[in-house]
């Protein structure tokens, strides 16, 4: 894992949550939609603040795809699960919502979680065996050789 | 009644959601390192690749179905139950897709990790 895949990573989780937030202060903005006007849906991507979550949402799936590209499904998702956090942290301390002390414990338990993953390999399984064939061919064509 | 509506709408999310999570791993990685594709063949080439896919057009058409089944479990559930539920058991449920289907090796420290991470999201979301 290299500092560029990190920072992708961290990419995926503050566009997202970021995204996210964005999202939710537009929508409060618009207000309810009814059932029966949803095309007011289609209107609220002209408030800014929705446009600029649409944005970062789409700068979260770039970066989504771009993780799945070198690292395992069950490496990403909670590797960028630490977005939960963020959005939580950007609930409070910027949306001014009240977090609960049952969502601080829920905070905790995210963060051990990443904790627990991001130490391990990032990649397992037949795409790492094939990545690892790949780097070796040369070693393995030379030791032929050598026969 | 209602409440069956509810459970089948989060079965339907949580089925889809990770059918598109499983089926988008497995168009990028066919795709490859999207960085080095980039620096090698240029922009233009990794998102062609990309959107060619067959895999992930299919994973976007499962995305879509999962965000259509939540509007739906919304209107019958509350967010409280059907948010929380739905995003942990996909995280539980991407961990054995990802074994079964992408045969990656999720040993106990990934197991771990998913039941951490699902139980904080419920606790979260509720």
């Amino acid at each position: 894992m290299t500092f560029r895949k990190y920072l992708v990573l961290a990419g995926v989780a503050v566009f997202g949550s970021v995204g996210d937030s964005l999202l939710s202060r537009g929508m409060k903005e618009v207000g309810n939609i009814s059932i029966h006007n949803l095309q007011v849906v289609f209107l609220a991507v002209r408030d800014p603040w929705i446009l600029s979550g649409i944005l970062l949402l789409f700068a979260f799936f770039a970066a989504y795809m771009t993780a799945l590209s070198w690292a395992d499904l069950t490496y990403v998702l909670p590797a960028t699960s630490i977005g939960y956090v963020l959005l939580a942290l950007i609930a409070k301390f910027i949306l001014h919502e009240q977090v609960t002390p049952g969502r601080w414990m829920g905070i905790l338990l995210i963060t051990a979680g990443v904790g627990f993953v991001a130490g391990g390999p990032a990649l397992t399984g037949v795409a790492a065996d094939h990545d690892v064939l790949q780097e070796r061919a040369p070693e393995v064509a030379s030791v032929r050789g050598e026969l | 009644m209602k409440h069956a509506y509810t459970w089948t709408a989060i079965a339907v999310i949580v089925a889809a959601s990770v059918t598109g999570d499983v089926l988008m791993s497995r168009a990028m990685k066919q795709v490859g390192d999207v960085g080095e594709l980039w620096r090698h063949r240029g922009m233009l080439t990794v998102i062609g690749r990309v959107l060619r896919h067959p895999y992930f057009v299919l994973g976007i058409v499962a995305m879509a179905v999962a965000f259509f089944s939540l509007l739906f479990g919304l209107s019958w559930g509350d967010v409280s139950l059907v948010a929380p539920a739905s995003a942990s058991l996909t995280f539980v449920g991407n961990a054995a897709a990802a074994k079964v289907l992408r045969h990656e090796h999720v040993d106990r420290r990934r197991w771990i990790a998913a039941g951490l991470v699902a139980c904080g999201v419920a606790l979260l979301a509720a």
